[in-house]
């Protein structure tokens, strides 16, 4: 019974959103099949609902191309399924968190999937996040079928490919096989290609190229480390059906020849820092993070980000019982630090503000692999407390940017003013979310830095931790700058633009799960002790 | 097969292996790329099953058919047919964009050419430890594929036509391949699979990035995707 019962939990957080996705492809196909088409004009072979249509070529040349919008009813329940998988993410961390208590792990398909504290952790995060990004998408659509940008189909594709892009993230995180989890990572790459591009104007088109290319080829470099942690294991006598599980690798890394682990691992940090946004191949991050949908953004910083540093976590283990813990930490300090000044430097002279909240994802995510640095329990725990405050905060923060997109029309930090006056509650949200960014008390990511600079002072590492504190008081003031002037100030005009609270109730949510998580841990605190035990901090 | 005949068979593969990556950096015309990087895939594809008639594993044998199936059929015909429909588009508009050729690329030939040795001469460099684990012919051979990755990089940033990165990206996938065969006789198959339904995943999407990019810019050069910066 338990057997079945933890097959169910593991495979659940997968193959949930592939269920969904798969519902929403022949919903989106059924009205398909009379004689129009949601094909524009253009005779590409389009990846008509995510998948090649076959006879695309022929029918999508039909002058009609424009379809009838999707029933109301049909469009309201399409919009409510989306949050089916979320939920379902959810429910199943909280059923796993119960029985991951006290360091046990769950196990399904011969080792294949596998759930410890660390997992549970992550996919609650990506719960979470999903929940927000999710509830703000049919606002998102909503706007961009009023801007009749949404051809019929591009609403059904949307759908599909955030739904796949769950499933890959969640495939990530509860699977222990690092091959199959560098494939799940770069699956994300694949189905988010087209929600970066979704416009075809110069502006997406050239992010979604840049994205594909240098996360693609970034992390190709992260298969080959695998590659070759995977031939130090099979020498180290490791049999070939474990030579790439992760608890197999993990208990016997010291036996793994130290100058190629050095090597793979190397070529993995480089490899997974390039999706997790990390210099030196972090160049994709603004430009993709700026130019997706509102949720999309939400989703790729504030999960996607932080599954693929997860992914560094697990190395880390290796890499530390193999070589020592100077090497990695020495490794992900110097490439914190450079994502840090970098992102800093870039802030100072933002004009965009989807830019600018992308850049402050990398300082984010910097600040997480300082943590990892450190190492010890406290910086540790902190780091995944970072991790899932930032979710929460920057999924908030790049919904209320793109609502802010729709009332304005602009992205450029200039010519948003006033907002508070125009749109209170929207305003607020964004203002809120900024502070929590920002680290201001109550919100979760004081507690967090509090925590890493606290750790990385007692481990000795003081100089990399003043360093850091310099360069995020410096995003500081970049930001704050930024967002008082577009919050504060009179509102152009007497009447309030503001959001129907449907569209907000999402925002508020994140706002205040991120405010408790900063107040008290409740009965998470265990779970985040376990999880930073798993990954080292002992 | 005896050991001898073994290690020179292999050994001749990877050395086509390596040429053919050279070549990709030596030649300008893409028709002319793609069908060299198709060669090279029957040079990979040659590694596994070479290793698996050696080693009686007939799994390895299938499996090096599919990479061949994969890397010397579909994917090069995929950059074909990109590359058919960009010239075609050309042909319709009367002008001559140049599409089918790396006109300028970003290090010239001779360059291109003396950097692809530095690179393989870089690749033997670091591969010394992987080497001396455990000398087998395999693992001797396996600088190859690295220098191959070096250049797929290479080329990925060199080269200023759309199709001319696709084809760095490929190369650079290649090598990899190469280097997990020759050091561990490939991954699990479950990982193999995978990657390589990933790898195709990526070249269908770059294919149709391609075609939008010659829409929205009229040109697949990337030096004009200069839209965003900061």
């Amino acid at each position: 019974m338990g057997e079945v019962s933890s097959v169910l939990l593991l495979t659940v957080p997968t193959a949930l959103p592939l269920a969904v996705a798969g519902a929403y492809a022949l919903a989106g196909l059924r009205p398909r099949t009379g004689s129009v088409l949601a094909v524009p004009s253009t005779a590409e072979p389009v990846m008509a609902g995510g998948r090649p249509a076959p006879g695309t070529d022929g029918a999508g040349r039909m002058p009609t191309a424009v379809r009838e919008a999707p029933p109301a009813q049909g469009r309201h329940l399409a919009d409510w399924a989306a949050l089916v998988s979320p939920a379902g993410i959810l429910a199943c961390a909280v059923l796993l968190a119960l029985r991951v208590s006290g360091g046990r792990a769950l196990r399904a398909y011969s080792g294949l999937l596998r759930a410890d504290a660390l997992t549970v952790w992550m996919l609650l995060v990506v719960g979470a996040v999903a929940l927000i990004a999710c509830a703000s998408a049919p606002a998102h659509l909503a706007d961009e079928g009023e801007a009749g940008r949404a051809a019929g189909g591009s609403v059904w594709r949307f759908h599909i490919l955030v739904q796949a892009f769950l499933a890959a993230m969640c495939l990530a995180v509860v699977t222990a096989n690092l091959g199959v989890l560098w494939v799940a990572i770069e699956a994300t790459t694949i189905v988010t290609a087209f929600l970066v591009g979704h416009r075809r104007t110069r502006t997406s088109v050239e992010a979604a190229w840049k994205y594909v290319v240098i996360c693609s080829a970034g992390i190709a470099l992260a298969f080959l480390g695998t590659v070759l942690i995977y031939y130090a294991a099979r020498q180290a006598g490791i049999g070939e059906a474990w030579a790439l599980d992760w608890p197999t690798l993990a208990a016997r890394a010291d036996r793994l020849d130290p100058a190629v682990t050095r090597l793979g691992i190397t070529l993995v940090v480089l490899g997974f820092g390039a999706k997790a946004g990390l210099v030196p191949l972090h160049a994709w991050l603004p430009d993709a993070h700026s130019q997706a949908p509102a949720p999309v953004s939400a989703l790729m910083s504030g999960v996607l980000l932080s599954v693929a540093f997860a992914a560094l976590l697990r190395y880390r283990m290796i890499a530390n019982a193999a070589l020592g813990p100077d090497f990695t930490r020495v490794l992900l300090t110097v490439i914190a630090l450079l994502t840090l000044a970098l992102a800093a430097a870039l802030m100072l002279a933002q004009r965009d503000y989807k830019r600018m909240l992308a850049y402050s994802s990398m300082e984010h995510m910097s600040l997480i692999a300082l943590g990892t640095a450190i190492g010890t329990p406290l910086a540790l725990s902190a780091a995944l407390l970072h991790i899932a405050g930032h979710g929460l905060a920057k999924s908030v923060a790049f919904c209320a940017s793109g609502r802010i997109l729709h009332l304005t029309g602009t992205a450029r930090i200039g010519r948003v003013r006033g907002l508070l006056a125009r749109a209170p509650m929207l305003g607020g949200a964004f203002g809120l979310a900024v502070a929590a960014l920002l680290a201001f008390p109550p919100f979760s990511l004081f507690a967090s830095e509090l925590g890493i600079a606290r750790a990385g002072f007692t481990a000795g590492m003081g100089w990399p931790v003043a360093i850091a504190l310099f360069l995020v008081l410096t995003a500081f003031a970049a930001i704050t700058a930024r967002t008082a002037r577009m919050i504060l100030g009179p509102g152009p005009g007497p009447h309030a633009d503001e959001e129907p609270s449907s569209n907000l109730w999402p925002l508020v949510l994140g706002l205040a799960a991120c405010a408790a998580l900063g107040i008290t841990l409740g009965p998470l605190a265990g779970l985040l002790t376990t999880a930073a035990h798993t990954i080292g901090g002992r | 097969m005896s050991e001898g005949l073994f290690t020179q068979l292999l050994d001749l593969a990877c050395g086509a292996f390596l040429l053919a990556a050279v070549i990709v950096l030596w030649r300008r015309e893409l028709t002319a790329i793609v069908r060299v990087f198709a060669l090279q895939g029957v040079a990979l594809a040659a590694i596994p099953v070479l290793l698996g008639v050696h080693e009686r594993r007939w799994d390895l044998v299938v499996v090096g058919v599919g990479i061949g199936v994969l890397r010397a059929g579909l994917l090069p015909y995929l950059v074909r047919r990109a590359l058919t429909a960009l010239t075609a588009g050309q042909q319709r508009y009367g002008t001559d964009t140049g599409e089918s050729r790396e006109t300028q690329p970003l290090v010239n030939v001779a360059a291109s050419l003396l950097t692809a040795a530095a690179l393989t001469l870089l690749a033997y460099a670091v591969a010394r430890p992987l080497v001396e684990l455990d000398p087998t012919p395999e693992t001797q051979a396996l600088p190859v594929g690295l220098a191959v990755v070096l250049i797929g990089f290479f080329t990925l940033v060199t080269r200023r036509r759309a199709l001319s990165q696709v084809v760095g990206f490929l190369l650079l996938d290649n090598g990899i391949t190469a280097t997990a065969f020759l050091a561990a006789a490939g991954v699990p198959l479950i990982v193999e699979l995978g990657v390589s339904f990933d790898v195709l995943l990526a070249v269908l999407v770059l294919q149709i990035l391609t075609t939008r990019m010659r829409e929205a810019f009229g040109t697949t050069d990337i030096d004009d995707l200069r839209e965003l910066h900061d």
